[in-house]
């Protein structure tokens, strides 16, 4: 056990899976990085930002493949070898460049076991990374979990720390179907303890990072940290928050949101992605329909504006939901109770 | 007026506590309390606990706040007399709190040992080794899915005068996950083997539950290697075993599934921390973990019965031994130690579970500092 | 070139198997029994069965919507087949593929597939495990001339070139993406995109089972033996539309008649076989009639086949979830 960091953690996962299953490949755009440069120092980057560094190094070129910017023919390929005998984890690098290769994942991957009758299996992880907060602009910095969420067929894996990372991506690893995996670039340097074996955190199992009796608050990926802060500083005032990290967006944990709900009596969603159609709608859904009688107010929901993200900061900003605006909704949410009473 | 004042600080439960939170105040501002009182509740990553009072007095301010976390050392409140004027206790805060920011949370961080790995032939061991001196060293072997933070609320206060050595076994905590066998034996003989690693030719052992177990096999093996035994709600002294307990350690994967499992551990099921059943949660996601604890399962309580007999063991042990059990154990049933020859000091504690070492740290302390001293 | 006997039967049985299933299947859509669309591999026979001939179940083959010719070809049976293109649960897939989606990965047959241009990226990847499990395979991906002009199809081109992979590109060019002529859609040639990243390429008559064998036999054998991807294109010609009920009012009339009568495989095979003394007339003889009764049985067990159940529906979306 020791501190790592959110890249560390992942990094780890990846290595220690290459070391127990000679199956495990990873493909992706400079994984490696200066291949046919003129230094000829190879393993130059390990990703963009680094997350894959050193990988190349120590398992070579046999389970390391740097590939052209060509996501449709390598995540593509990712999906043949997959279901050809391979377990391959693609680094897609920016989850925006889903455009150029939506159809290997969404009408390959995600269709082949039931087109086929249950007879496909196709152990394949995309990684790529979202969010905004990073001055990325509008093709670097998008959500687009619900996009994967609504495809039959993929898994949807948020991490919101580093000890939950790796264990989530040992799972998506090791797991049989097609899993998108979505890092969010900002959280790359957070630090937590992480054990130094190899574990496995299951899917569709939600994470309770706080428990309370007020408010439910449901939040993914980075949003989590900024919900844990904001039942931090509500507890302090006497309100206490429940906070629902579903780890995963397919499956979701439905059971553990609605005993939540069932619980509190209010529920407040924390979704990074586009408001229209996002999973915060989809919550919101699952609860209007189940667990109606338990609220005592209307759910909130917390999000972005329906825009792209901007690229100044003053803009992203304001863009991006924070622990004070997830606090003034568990606010308005208790708030309605008692202007009720009065009535 | 200052020497009046007596800081209240956030204690330090065990060798690898940095940071606790309020659970509760007992008692509110202005109250008399005498030393020895519990004035709080402090919840630790591990195990919630009843603070002491280091002394009398009167709490004259609760500086920590319901439900705040602080590192160890960190102000809590403040004890004073009536005499001390409000000035003189708001003087000593602002003193304390900066001295405190400014280094003395880091002394207290730096002072505390971390567990270390120890090879072991294809084994590696997790070991908290702390105390030193003349003494006879102490050995503690925790139980079944147990860990060595089991002691923490023990091994420190043993530690003076002597060195103490608890220990991961293997298929448990930071150690290897290969269990062998699972069988005591096979854990005594890593034992021992970790004894002689450590250049500890003799100790003191202290153990609890399946730990019990071990530590008679490694006095049959090794009888010159154990100076004496406390065994504390040990298996090997009769056949029942909960078997709802190891069974659902075994299965249970979520904290809802855990947490009943938990509870029988305890007399006070509040002990039982968010943070305890979440890092026994963690332990067994590790690569190996269940396999290794069904493995145990499966040689040591076979049939739902426990396979090994080892009283006539503890009762041809040359050396001192004593046994120590909660009353309201729902795990091993405090009757095992009935019958035992007259040798052998028995304590049962009352209001205390399966666990009388965290739950009644100071009473087995004191048994154990009399006993071993 | 000799070709071995058992081959020459075994291939002849397949093209002949192919046709019969594909004109059976003219004739049954018409009815109405069968749901969805289907898309005729009837005049491209020599094509699949040609490459296929190199093949074992170790290779891999990822095909298109056009695909029953290379699954028979690959091995695939005409009884599963013909069940899920009747949408039953005895089908390949358990009805829940149909037509465009028959796949036996068993078999290394990848599935045919209802996106023009999800092959190719695939291959890359099946050439990918081959090369790393060392298992001695070939992946082959079919694709049609509408498919030549994917950016997938070309970046898997570039891609299996940078990788070097053990993977042959069969361009089935029958000159029609859909309706669109490909001497309207594709420009330049296939050869000079082939040259383009540096590919080796082979083109031969797809009416020729024997030209067809020679070429594919080269691709094959140029990037089992390592030394990476091939083109290989193949021209040919489709004898019914795009898809069942595609009046074909875009082609000229007699274009297909001629196809028929000249460049018909079967005929083209016999005349050639026995002219040779290979074959005996009477051993095509019987696997005329065996291939018919074989096709009868089919297409009688598919329709009192059991249709899929409610609980299918759910089933299979994913290993475990």
């Amino acid at each position: 056990m020791s501190k790592k960091s959110f890249r560390q953690a992942i990094n780890e996962a990846l290595r220690q899976e290459m070391l127990r299953d000679p199956r495990v490949v990873l493909i992706g755009e400079d994984i490696a990085g200066g291949q046919g440069g003129t230094s000829g120092v190879v393993d130059a980057w390990g990703g963009v930002l680094g997350v894959t560094k050193g990988l190349y190094t120590e398992f070579g070129p046999d389970r390391v493949f740097d590939t052209p910017i060509s996501e449709a023919s390598y995540i593509g390929a990712a999906v043949g070898a997959a279901a050809t005998g391979l377990r391959p984890v693609a680094e897609l690098m920016f989850v925006d460049f889903v455009g150029c290769c939506l159809d290997q994942i969404m009408n390959q991957a995600a269709k082949f076991r039931y087109m086929f009758g249950g007879k496909a299996r196709t152990p394949l992880v995309i990684r790529a990374m979202y969010g905004a907060g990073f001055n990325a602009a509008a093709q670097h910095s998008q959500a687009l979990y619900p996009l994967f969420t609504h495809i039959p067929g993929l898994k949807v894996v948020i991490p919101s720390s580093p000890y939950e990372a790796k264990g989530l991506l040992i799972e998506a690893i090791r797991d049989d179907d097609p899993v998108i995996f979505l890092e969010n670039k900002v959280m790359y340097d957070d630090e937590e303890e992480v054990p130094d074996e190899p574990y496995a955190i299951p899917f569709g199992e939600a994470n309770l990072t706080r428990e309370g009796d007020d408010v439910t608050i449901v939040a993914f990926g980075r949003m989590v940290n900024f919900a844990n802060e904001a039942a931090d500083r509500l507890e302090k005032d006497g309100i206490s928050c429940t906070v629902v990290d579903p780890r995963t967006t397919s499956p979701l944990d439905s059971a553990t949101i609605l005993e939540c709900v069932e619980d509190t009596g209010r529920l407040v969603i924390v979704d990074e992605s586009s408001p229209r159609c996002n999973m915060a709608t989809d919550v919101a859904a699952l609860v209007a329909e189940d667990a109606f009688d338990a609220l005592k107010a209307p759910i909130r929901r917390v999000g972005p504006p329906h825009t792209p993200v901007p690229f100044a900061t003053v803009l992203e900003k304001l863009y991006l939901p924070d622990a004070a605006r997830i606090e003034s909704a568990v606010r308005s949410v208790m708030a309605y109770k008692k202007t009720k009473q009065e009535a | 007026m200052t020497d009046l004042i007596t800081p209240i600080t956030m204690p330090k439960f065990g060798l690898a506590m940095t940071e606790g939170k309020i659970a509760g105040w007992n008692i509110p501002s202005g109250t008399h309390v005498d030393a020895g009182q519990e004035i709080a509740d402090i919840e630790t990553t591990k195990i919630t606990n009843g603070y002491e009072s280091p002394a009398s007095g009167t709490l004259r301010r609760q500086i920590a706040t319901e439900g705040e976390t602080l590192p160890v050392g960190a102000l809590l409140g403040v004890l004073a007399e009536p005499a001390v004027s409000d000035a003189d206790i708001d003087a000593f805060i602002a003193r304390f709190q900066a001295d405190f920011s400014s280094g003395g949370a880091a002394t207290t961080q730096t002072d505390q040992a971390e567990p270390t790995l120890v090879s072991l032939g294809e084994l590696t061991l997790r070991v908290q080794d702390a105390g030193q001196g003349t003494g006879t060293p102490i050995v503690f072997i925790h139980g079944f899915g147990g860990d060595l933070s089991n002691w923490m609320l023990n091994q420190n206060t043993l530690s003076t005068g002597r060195r103490t050595v608890a220990f991961d076994l293997p298929g448990h905590g930071g150690s290897s996950k290969n269990v062998g066998d699972g069988k005591p034996a096979t854990f005594a003989a890593t034992a021992a083997a970790l004894l002689d690693k450590l250049d500890i030719s003799r100790a003191h052992v202290v153990a609890h539950s399946l730990g019990g177990a071990i530590a008679l096999e490694l006095a049959k093996t090794f009888p010159q290697k154990v100076a004496s035994l406390s065994l504390i709600a040990p298996a090997g002294l009769g056949q029942g075993i909960n078997m709802d307990f190891i069974e659902g350690f075994i299965s249970a994967d979520r904290r809802k599934t855990l947490e009943p499992v938990l509870d029988y551990l305890v007399h006070d099921k509040t002990l039982i921390s968010r943070k305890m059943i979440e890092d026994i949660i963690r332990f067994k996601r590790l690569d190996g973990a269940v396999k290794g604890l069904q493995t145990i399962a499966q040689s040591c309580f076979p049939n739902g019965r426990q396979a090994d007999d080892l009283r006539p063991v503890l009762a041809s042990f040359a050396g001192p031994a004593q046994v120590i059990w909660g009353a309201d154990d729902e795990i091993l049933s405090p009757d095992d130690a009935k019958g035992l020859p007259e040798t052998i000091k028995v304590l049962i504690l009352p209001a205390a579970g399966h666990m009388p070492q965290l739950e009644k740290a100071a009473d087995v302390n004191a048994a154990l500092t009399k006993f071993i001293d | 070139m000799q070709i071995a006997h058992d081959i020459l039967l075994r291939s002849y049985r397949s093209m002949r198997t192919i046709r019969d299933f594909e004109e059976r299947l003219h004739v049954e859509f018409a009815t109405g029994d069968i749901p969805g669309f289907v898309h005729l591999y009837c005049g491209e026979e020599a094509s699949g069965v040609g490459v296929c001939a190199h093949l074992t179940d170790t290779d891999t083959i990822a095909s298109t919507h056009r695909g029953h010719g290379h699954c028979i070809a690959k091995g695939v049976g005409v009884d599963g087949m013909m069940a899920e293109i009747y949408g039953r649960k005895t089908g390949v897939c358990h009805g829940k593929g149909g037509s465009m989606h028959i796949a036996d990965l068993s078999l290394g047959m990848l599935g045919a597939n209802g996106i023009v241009g999800g092959g190719p990226p695939l291959i890359c990847g099946a050439a990918l495990s081959h090369k790393v499990l060392k298992d001695g395979g070939v992946a082959v991906a079919f694709y049609g001339d509408g498919a030549s002009n994917e950016g997938t199809t070309l970046e898997s081109l570039n891609l299996a070139m940078v990788w070097k992979l053990p993977a042959v590109f069969v361009c089935e060019d029958n000159g029609y993406g859909e309706a669109t002529g490909a001497a309207y859609a594709c420009a330049g040639t296939q050869k000079a995109r082939a040259a383009g990243f540096g590919m080796p390429y082979l083109e031969c008559d797809g009416t020729d089972f024997f030209a067809v064998y020679e070429a594919a036999g080269q691709a094959i054998a140029h990037a089992r033996a390592g030394n990476g991807p091939v083109m290989l294109h193949v021209h040919l010609a489709r004898w019914y539309g795009h898809f069942e009920g595609d009046a074909m009012t875009y082609r000229a009339n007699g274009e297909v008649a001629e196809q028929r009568a000249r460049h018909d495989c079967l005929k083209n095979f016999r005349q050639s076989v026995t002219e040779t003394s290979l074959l005996e007339p009477t051993a095509l003889d019987d696997i005329d009639a065996s291939v018919k009764d074989e096709i009868e049985a089919a297409v009688k067990a598919a329709k009192n086949a059991p249709l899929p159940e409610p609980a299918d529906l759910e089933a299979d979306v994913y290993v475990s979830y």
